[in-house]
């Protein structure tokens, strides 16, 4: 199957703000194979994702774009049985390498999940989480600003700001969602990597997140998964294509929902398969 | 199609009426136990028998200093048997899932099968019979023993009901493997973890064979953890088979200090770990 990889340059839709992106490459990926024991779930992948956009990966369930999204923080590896082959690099160096700081990694890498998972501790506490464990503050009143302004980030601040300490478990599903992302852009990670953030969502709250993403591409590289080809199209800047753990075609979104390279991809955006 | 309901609903009702009878009969003697010995305990029971030590047939007497002793044996245990089931809870959970885990949780299982009397002649055989004098240790050694496996499945079974999301969610936030453990999956089981320990320390208040050849029983009120302790389950067991009518009631008004003290933990316990989040 033809697999074309991306073109350094990046075209600016129209409702894009009027700004440069940057069309440094943040992440490139290289002939990644993938395995769960002998299942090959990831055949040969090769793609660049530049700097500050919003990539989106589409495609049928079980297509393998949430796999290849968690080999991008090297979350696959908690999965027992898994193998990569290729390479990943960020910023020109291999995540996959031998002597790779995995935990380092992860926190230049954020991940935010489909299920929103707070940890079953105070709001504050949740967005703090990231920030203790890397001893990434100093003292309390850094803290504090740092959370106030993940919080802020994630526009989640004015619906919280009264009640830090109480239990995250008491917000909403999307507003339970948003402090995931909080808790994520608390770190500062330099890539964002969302994995189908909006599915579990009603629409009000999926928009609400759909904002955020299109206001954080500001700051970070962000790659999402959706299901929902509506969803690319309105939040992403280029969009990639997978099907039975290939790679299809990756382009500008525009690009992708208006002239597809590919026969398959057309199929599929038009709804004669998946 | 109306003969299939009547049996249908006639079948439901035959199964709510057995289970409810079931819980009913399991209930009710639970609770004919409680009313039997709190009937035959409290006219024993009053101020001096509960900080008084035995005395002589005849002169009354008490069980303060088995009380005491009771305690003292619970919290030698404690100290010995929770941070080390806790721990192998963890590890079978968290990190043992290979072979090794496999053998670990093999193991924990047979302990937890060995009836009480042979892990008390095993700690008699190792610590009793070289230092060659009973001892409260040497007691608290042997529930700690008995404690170690239960505490450890119970933590391992409460760590594994921990959603996988939230692990995963702080690996992403670049949280090393112990911290995850030790900072997110702990926290959340906590509660689970402390009602394992509960079971565990009310099932060990309850055990007299391991203590009878270990920390063996003592008129005295303790006054060295090397020496012979008083315990209320050898107490009771001593005046139960004694021939005294005396003995026979404080025996059934230890009981109920024994079953009070349980329930006592029981609910501290559950104060302590309530739901916070």
């Amino acid at each position: 199957m033809p697999v074309q990889t991306a073109a350094p340059r990046i075209e600016v839709r129209a409702s894009a703000p009027v700004e440069t992106i940057s069309a440094r490459t943040k992440v490139a990926v290289r002939n990644l194979d993938f395995f769960y024991g002998r299942v090959q779930a990831l055949h040969q992948i090769s793609i660049e994702i530049p700097e500050r956009i919003v990539m989106a990966f589409i495609g049928p369930s079980g297509c393998g774009k949430s796999t290849f999204l968690r080999t991008l923080n090297r979350m696959n590896d908690v999965i027992p049985g898994t193998r990569v082959g290729g390479e990943v690099l960020i910023d020109d160096h291999d995540i996959y390498a031998p002597g790779t700081d995995v935990v380092d990694l992860r926190r230049r890498v954020g991940m935010v999940f489909q299920k929103s998972n707070p940890f079953p501790k105070s709001i504050f506490d949740n967005v703090a989480y990231g920030l203790r464990i890397n001893r990434v503050t100093g003292s309390g009143s850094e803290l504090e600003g740092r959370v106030e302004q993940a919080l802020k980030d994630a526009a989640l601040w004015n619906e919280v700001k009264d009640r830090l300490k109480t239990s995250a478990l008491s917000l909403s599903g999307g507003q339970q969602q948003r402090l995931c992302i909080a808790r994520a852009l608390a770190i500062r990670p330099e890539v964002l990597l969302m994995d189908e953030p909006a599915s579990a969502l009603d629409p009000i709250a999926t928009s609400k997140i759909e904002e955020l993403i299109f206001d954080l591409k500001k700051q970070y590289t962000i790659v999402i998964v959706t299901h929902n080809m509506q969803q690319a199209a309105r939040v992403s800047d280029r969009t990639a294509f997978f099907l039975l753990g290939k790679l299809i075609e990756v382009n500008a979104t525009e690009k992708i929902f208006t002239a597809p390279n590919v026969k398959t991809t057309e199929d599929y955006i038009t709804g004669r398969f998946g | 199609m109306a003969n299939y309901d009547r049996i249908r609903r006639a079948n439901s009702a035959f199964m709510t009426t057995l289970t409810g009878l079931c819980t009913l009969l399991a209930v009710g003697a639970l609770i004919i136990i409680l009313a039997h010995i709190a009937w035959q305990g409290i006219g024993s029971l009053n101020w001096q028998f509960l900080i008084d030590r035995p005395r002589p047939v005849g002169e009354g007497g008490g069980i303060g200093n088995a009380i005491v002793g009771s305690l003292l044996l619970l919290l030698i245990s404690s100290a010995f048997g929770l941070p080390l089931g806790i721990c192998v809870g963890v590890y079978l959970s968290e990190i043992g899932r290979g072979r090794l885990g496999g053998a670990v949780r093999f193991i924990v299982d047979t302990l937890t099968g060995i009836p009480s009397i042979v892990t008390g002649v095993f700690v008699y055989a190792i610590m009793v019979v070289p230092t060659k004098h009973f001892s409260a240790l040497a007691g608290g050694v042997a529930l700690a023993l008995i404690m170690i496996p239960i505490v450890a499945r119970t933590t391992e079974e409460m760590l594994k009901l921990v959603p996988h999301s939230l692990r995963e969610g702080a690996l992403a936030l670049g949280a090393p493997q112990w911290r995850v453990t030790v900072g997110v999956v702990i926290p959340a089981a906590a509660s689970g973890i402390a009602t394992g320990a509960m079971l565990a320390i009310a099932r060990v208040s309850g055990e007299t064979a391991p203590l009878l050849f270990t920390a063996f029983g003592s008129r005295f009120f303790p006054e060295s953890l090397n020496q012979p302790i008083a315990s209320l389950t050898v107490q009771i067991y001593n005046y139960a088979i004694s021939p005294y009518d005396e003995w026979h009631a404080q025996a059934w008004a230890a009981t109920l200090v024994l079953m009070t003290l349980v329930l006592g933990i029981n609910i501290i316990v559950r104060f302590l770990t309530r739901k916070k989040f």
